[in-house]
């Protein structure tokens, strides 16, 4: 806007987003009280907002659930992993495709995208098959491979549109200068990349960790991740609001801050570079 | 040595012919400049130069040996980008090492040619800045830098001025001919801009349509120009070119006379009434209109008290006509 | 726009991602579509034989096809709705000056990042419960009767949780392509005499028009596979067994492989319908 707004405007939409940024909020808000709250303390009625007994007591409990640990580094191996070798396979690809463009590197994106469009119930079975066959089901390699894949064009796709702003000649001056093919990627692409694979990189974990379909059907308990270990209090343990709450917080709070330093990559990734 | 000598060479992308065959041959310490309007073929010729691009047919020789088939980095030549294409990422410093580090040369060599280019480009107090902290001129120059620290037989510019403003475009351009002054090295110059090329050519390569349409000195070129093409590309304001009975009343099809060598006089042949007066102060543009004739544009030394509306007459100066026939092609004598 | 060396050079690069995801694609679908054809029940003896197209008709003859549409349907529509209009007041409420709007915009996205089982399980009994339950303790404040919303009202509920989840994201694309409109053009509307309503009826919304459509593409593609929502809240119950869950049971729980396979082929055939025209928009983008 290029005009300034007078102050009363300003002070309505200030009062009126708050409410409304508030209220979408309140869900997770009411999670992270909850998660401080006794037992008790979290079914009062009438609901107890600030003023109630604060304790650390829920996340001492979700801990010492022997198996708490355990889900939560099979949560960061598997996001990193498939994470990082999307990327290994990625960068490459999206040079190639970036730099090097045929007639047809198009149809290559399109199909690509396509596939991330296929529905997963649709190969639930031959996968779940495979994985039996192969001895992957319930390993971390397994949901490794699986979200690697499944994520796989969003990197392609994400680094094609930020390779796409890095202008050819600059790769062409490196080749005039006697770079080779590596040394072009490793000291001259690469740098100049780098907070575009940083913001791929931090979607890629953020989707990964918060897979539901392949976790929740593809493991249990050795290769489980957080999401798998939320599941596990559908019930009766969901009754125990601070409880569930504490085990909630602890699963989203990681990504919820990596999801704050991505907001701005979030439209271009999720978008396929169709809103800028 | 920079002798760079191209034989029947061809570009072709899919069905479209952009070089359908050029020969061509530069001579060592020479400082080449290829003109022609966008889309002539002139940059693909330089990248294929480079080696950027492959040649679909014919060979490039750099000082007798075939570069044909050699990966841009080993045929010894240095480009300078119309974008500059500086490493965004590296300081200034590391920019112009950095063919030098690729080389694998010894630091302490790398750092002698750095200080030296440095001291020729004036950068010696921006080493240590990034590109992005620099103005257009001073990325420019490091650009050059980068181009000069490897030695290289021969330097190709694309369009390099093309991204400053005006006043910055006429110093740099008097910088890239003291360079070549003193470096004696080849230069091949690719621009769009005729007065460009006028000012700093040994010999200028006019392209159009992927074809060579004359190759010759600056002033060759201004006097004898070879073509109607290069009759209207070389000299600003254009040439007038003049068909119909005129043009073959002096047997020819077509009859150019640059707007300097007509003179207002009053016993001039051709009568116009003038339409755009463009009073420049040293000199002034009439744009008259001559009727059968055309537009003509006149070129006039200093203030002409000559306005919108006025009638004038025309001489065309005494062996300053052009004459050209049916195909384009100029007839002489 | 290169030489053949660095031509060669990036098929090479390119060749683990296109070979990986074309195994990826092809392996499972043709599985798919094989196990379609096939009496397969793992349970009873696994591969029983050719089935014809019985698989397919059985599928979309059974009493709980059409529900299972209609729960589908239900619940894309209703959260695309309220999504999208949603989405566009708040992208437009954020777009306007403001104190603190960084901080607007990221309570606002939050909900994005919370996986869906949390998601499910916090809105199912932390708001839901009809007896501990906020909503049902604020009902008891104002004298109501709490009502049993997970039972009662499954796709209400079921579409308050998938559009709190996708709301951000609509909102996001949204506020991003308001702000991509050239502030000129409302400029020169207002010079040209048009009212605020005006403006924004025949200046934003056809500016977000494609925006919309990208975020309707996705958020369909999106929705027709929500589960674990539905596994954390109703499993299936009460009447919301979508398509994906009804294939969901028929393969992993009561391991009718076959007949799930030919669902799957139906799931795929009907997302690739929203997928093309997704592509289409896309593409476009590539060319431009």
């Amino acid at each position: 806007m290029a005009r300034a707004a007078t102050n009363r405007r300003k002070t309505i939409n200030t009062i009126l987003a708050w409410s409304v940024g508030l209220l979408i909020f309140f869900p997770i808000l009411w999670t992270i009280l909850t998660s401080f709250k006794t037992e008790g303390d979290a079914i009062a009625y009438p609901p107890k907002f600030l003023f109630f007994d604060w304790t650390l007591e829920n996340y001492s409990i979700v801990q010492e659930r022997s198996n708490y640990m355990r889900y939560l580094w099979n949560s960061v191996i598997i996001a990193g992993g498939s994470t990082l070798l999307g990327i290994i396979i990625a960068v490459p690809a999206a040079w190639s495709m970036a730099f090097v463009p045929s007639k047809r590197t198009k149809d290559i994106l399109m199909w690509m995208l396509s596939t991330k469009m296929l529905p997963a119930v649709g190969v639930l079975y031959p996968i779940y098959l495979m994985f039996i066959k192969l001895g992957l089901l319930d390993t971390r390699l397994g949901l490794v491979i699986v979200l690697m894949l499944i994520n796989l064009p969003i990197i392609v796709w994400m680094l094609y549109t930020y390779f796409k702003e890095i202008p050819a000649e600059i790769l062409e001056a490196a080749r005039m200068d006697g770079a080779s093919l590596k040394s072009e990627l490793l000291y001259v692409l690469t740098p100049m990349a780098i907070p575009g694979i940083a913001s791929t990189i931090l979607l890629n974990i953020i989707l990964a960790w918060n897979e539901a379909f392949w976790t929740l059907n593809l493991t249990a308990a050795k290769a489980g991740t957080l999401t798998a270990f939320i599941a596990s209090y559908s019930s009766p343990e969901g009754l125990f609001y601070a409880k569930l709450s504490a085990a909630s917080t602890m699963a989203i709070a990681p990504i919820l801050i990596l999801g704050w330093f991505s907001q701005k990559q979030l439209v271009r990734g999720l978008t396929f570079g169709a809103v800028k | 040595m920079g002798k760079i000598t191209l034989q029947s060479v061809r570009k072709s992308f899919g069905d479209v012919h952009v070089i359908p065959g050029i020969d061509l041959e530069i001579n060592d310490g020479e400082f080449v400049v290829f003109v022609g309007p966008s889309g002539c073929g002139k940059s693909t010729l330089l990248r294929l130069i480079a080696g950027l691009e492959d040649i679909s047919a014919g060979s490039i020789a750099i000082d007798g040996l075939d570069a044909t088939h050699l990966p841009p980095a080993k045929r010894g030549l240095a480009m300078v980008f119309q974008s500059y294409a500086l490493y965004p990422h590296m300081s200034v410093r590391k920019n112009i090492a950095f063919p030098l580090k690729m080389a694998g040369m010894d630091p302490a060599e790398q750092e002698r040619r750095v200080t030296h280019a440095a001291n020729i480009l004036n950068l010696t107090n921006y080493l240590e800045r990034r590109p992005g902290q620099l103005s257009g001129g001073q990325r420019q120059r490091v650009a050059i830098g980068r181009a000069i620290v490897r030695e290289p037989s021969a330097f190709l510019f694309d369009e390099p001025l093309s991204n400053l403003d005006a006043a910055l475009r006429v110093s740099m351009r008097q910088e890239i001919s003291e360079l070549h002054q003193s470096l004696k090295t080849t230069m091949i110059y690719v621009t769009h801009d005729q007065v460009e090329a006028m000012t700093m050519a040994d010999k200028i390569v006019v392209l159009n349509a992927g074809r060579i349409e004359q190759v010759g000195s600056p002033l060759t070129l201004y006097h004898q120009p070879d073509n109607v093409f290069v009759a209207g590309f070389i000299g600003s304001p254009k040439m007038n070119l003049i068909t119909g009975p005129t043009a073959a009343a002096h047997g020819c099809h077509t009859l150019g006379i640059r707007p300097e060598h007509l003179d207002i006089r009053a016993d001039g042949i051709w009568e116009g009434r003038v339409g755009l007066a463009e009073h420049l102060g040293s000199d002034t543009f009439l744009k008259v209109d001559a009727g059968a004739l055309g537009t003509l544009t006149v070129r006039a030394t200093g203030e002409v008290g000559l306005r919108h509306g006025d009638v004038v007459r025309l001489a065309p100066q005494e062996g300053r006509l052009h004459r050209f026939d049916q195909d384009g092609k100029a007839i002489r004598g | 726009m290169a030489t053949k060396a660095s031509r060669s050079a990036a098929r090479l690069m390119m060749a683990p991602a296109v070979i990986l995801l074309l195994g990826w694609m092809l392996v499972p679908l043709i599985m798919t579509l094989w196990f379609s054809f096939r009496n397969y029940l793992p349970l009873k003896g696994g591969d029983l034989g050719f089935a014809g197209f019985d698989n397919f008709i059985r599928f979309v003859t059974s009493t709980s096809f059409w529900p299972a549409i209609g729960a589908t349907m239900t619940i894309v529509v209703g959260a695309l709705v309220i999504t999208i209009v949603f989405g566009v007041l708040l992208a437009l409420l954020l777009d306007q000056p403001m104190w603190g709007q960084g901080i607007v915009r990221i309570l606002v996205i939050a909900p994005f990042f919370v996986m869906p089982t949390v998601s499910g399980l916090v809105w199912k009994n932390m708001f839901l419960d009809s007896v501990n339950g906020l909503f049902a303790q604020i009902a008891k404040m104002f004298g109501a009767t709490p009502v049993e919303w997970i039972i009662d009202q499954p796709f209400p509920s079921l579409i308050l949780i998938v559009s709190w989840q996708w709301l951000p994201f609509a909102t996001l694309i949204l506020l991003t392509a308001i702000q991509s409109l050239d502030s000129e053009q409302l400029e020169a509307a207002e010079m040209d005499g048009a009212p605020p309503l005006k403006r924004f009826w025949y200046i934003t919304i056809p500016h977000l028009s494609r925006a919309i459509t990208v975020v309707l593409l996705i958020e369909t593609i999106f929705m027709l596979s929500i589960f674990a929502e539905i596994k954390m809240t109703t499993a299936g119950a009460f009447g919301t067994k979508t398509l994906t869950y009804l294939i969901y049971q028929r393969v992993l729980e009561s391991q009718n492989v076959g007949l799930g396979s030919a669902g799957g082929v139906y799931t795929i055939i009907l997302a690739n319908i929203v997928a093309i025209f997704l592509m289409r928009l896309v593409g476009k983008n590539l060319d431009a």
